[in-house]
C-alpha cells in the first residue's frame, strides 16, 4: 500500500496506523497523529485502519513561541 | 497573582523556546526568567528519529505549564486540528491560537481566529488567541468564548516595542475584566514595562530573549521589568505635567542677601 506520510511517499505493508509507526520506526514515546486531517488519538491508532493513498501526518513536540 | 482560566500564577512573564543558542541556554532563561509558562509547538518527526524527545524531556524537567500553539497556520481548519492533535500530546486543553494571514507581516488572520476560536471553545480548549490590537476583534473572541486574549504590540519578532499605545490603552479600558497578555513584538524590557504600566497582566516574549547576547541575562531583565511595570500599574503613576514644580519646598528657604 502507498501512503504519504509527512509529506513523503511510503511503500508500507502495516495495515494500521500503530503498524504503520512501528514499521517506520516512529519510536518516540511523544507523538501526535492525523489521518486525512482526522485526528487520531494514540489510543485509537491500532484500530486505525489505512487504505491506499492516506495521508498521514506524525508530529513530535518542538520548540516554538 | 495572575489568574488565567482559573489557574494562579505568580509570574508575569510566559516564555517561547525557540530559536536559543542551545538546549542548555534554553533550560536557564527559563529559570531565570521565574515563569511558569512555556510555548512549545509540533512539528513534523522524521521517520526512525525521535527528534523532539531531547527538547521534551528538558520541558519536562521543569515544573512549567505547557502552552502548545498552531503557529504555522494559516487556515482555521489547519489550527484546529493542530491544537486536537496538541491536547492529544500535551494532555493540555491550553492552546495558544495563532491563525497566520499574511507571510511578510506574520499579522493574524482574524476572521479566521474568531472562527476557530469558536471551534475549539465549543470543544472545551481554553483558548489563548494571538490577536491584533483591534477592539472588535476583541469582542468577537469573548463573544467565540475565549476568557483571555493575547493582542499584540507589533510585528513578531520586530522588537519594535507598542507602536499604538492608543489602541492598547483602548483595549484595556473596554474590558477591566478580562486578563490580557501582550503577545509579540517587545524587544526591550522597557517596553515590556511600558505595556504592564498600561495595565495588561502579563507579557509572552521568546525572540527578544533568545537572541540576546546573554539570553539568560535577558530573560532576567525581562521578569524584572514586567514586575515593575505591574507593580507601578497599581502604584498611582503621576501624570505627565506643562510646567516644572520643584520637589523641594520653597518655603523656608533662605534668602541670601
Amino acid at each position: 500500500m502507498k501512503l504519504i506520510v509527512n509529506g513523503e511517499p511510503h511503500q508500507v505493508s502495516a495495515q494500521s496506523l500503530d503498524g504503520l509507526m512501528i514499521e517506520l520506526e516512529f519510536e518516540g514515546e511523544w507523538l501526535a497523529t492525523a489521518v486525512n486531517n482526522e485526528l487520531v488519538r494514540a489510543a485509537e491508532r491500532r484500530e486505525c485502519l489505512l487504505q491506499d493513498g492516506d495521508r498521514i501526518e506524525i508530529l513530535t513536540p518542538k520548540q516554538g513561541g | 497573582m495572575l489568574t488565567l482560566y482559573n489557574k494562579q500564577l505568580s509570574s508575569r512573564l510566559l516564555l517561547g523556546t525557540a530559536q536559543y543558542p542551545s538546549p542548555s541556554i534554553l533550560l536557564d532563561a527559563i529559570k531565570a526568567s521565574g515563569t511558569q509558562i512555556v510555548t512549545v509547538s509540533l512539528r513534523r518527526e522524521t521517520a526512525g528519529g525521535r527528534s523532539g524527545d531531547g527538547f521534551w524531556s528538558i520541558i519536562r524537567s521543569l515544573d512549567v505549564h505547557v502552552l502548545p500553539n498552531t503557529a504555522g497556520c494559516h487556515t482555521a481548519k489547519e489550527a484546529v486540528l493542530t491544537a486536537q492533535m496538541a491536547r492529544d500530546l500535551f494532555a493540555t486543553d491550553w492552546i495558544k491560537l495563532e491563525v497566520i494571514g499574511n507571510h511578510d507581516t506574520l499579522q493574524p488572520d482574524v476572521f479566521a481566529l474568531v472562527e476557530a476560536a469558536r471551534v475549539l471553545s465549543d470543544e472545551g480548549f481554553k483558548v489563548f488567541p494571538y490577536t491584533t490590537d483591534d477592539l472588535i476583534v476583541a469582542e468577537r473572541l469573548l463573544d467565540a468564548g475565549c476568557e483571555v486574549l493575547m493582542p499584540w504590540c507589533a510585528p513578531i519578532g520586530s522588537a519594535q516595542g507598542p507602536l499604538n499605545t492608543h489602541a492598547l490603552r483602548s483595549l484595556r479600558g473596554h474590558f477591566p475584566d478580562v486578563p490580557m497578555i501582550i503577545d509579540a513584538g517587545l524587544g526591550r524590557p522597557s517596553h515590556a514595562a511600558t505595556v504592564m504600566e498600561l495595565g495588561f497582566e502579563a507579557i509572552l516574549l521568546n525572540t527578544a530573549v533568545a537572541k540576546a547576547g546573554d539570553p539568560v541575562a535577558m530573560a532576567r531583565a525581562f521578569a524584572m521589568a514586567s514586575e515593575a511595570g505591574h507593580a507601578a500599574c497599581h502604584a498611582g503613576m503621576l501624570e505627565p505635567r506643562d510646567v516644572a514644580v520643584p520637589s523641594t519646598p520653597v518655603i523656608g528657604r533662605a534668602v541670601f542677601t
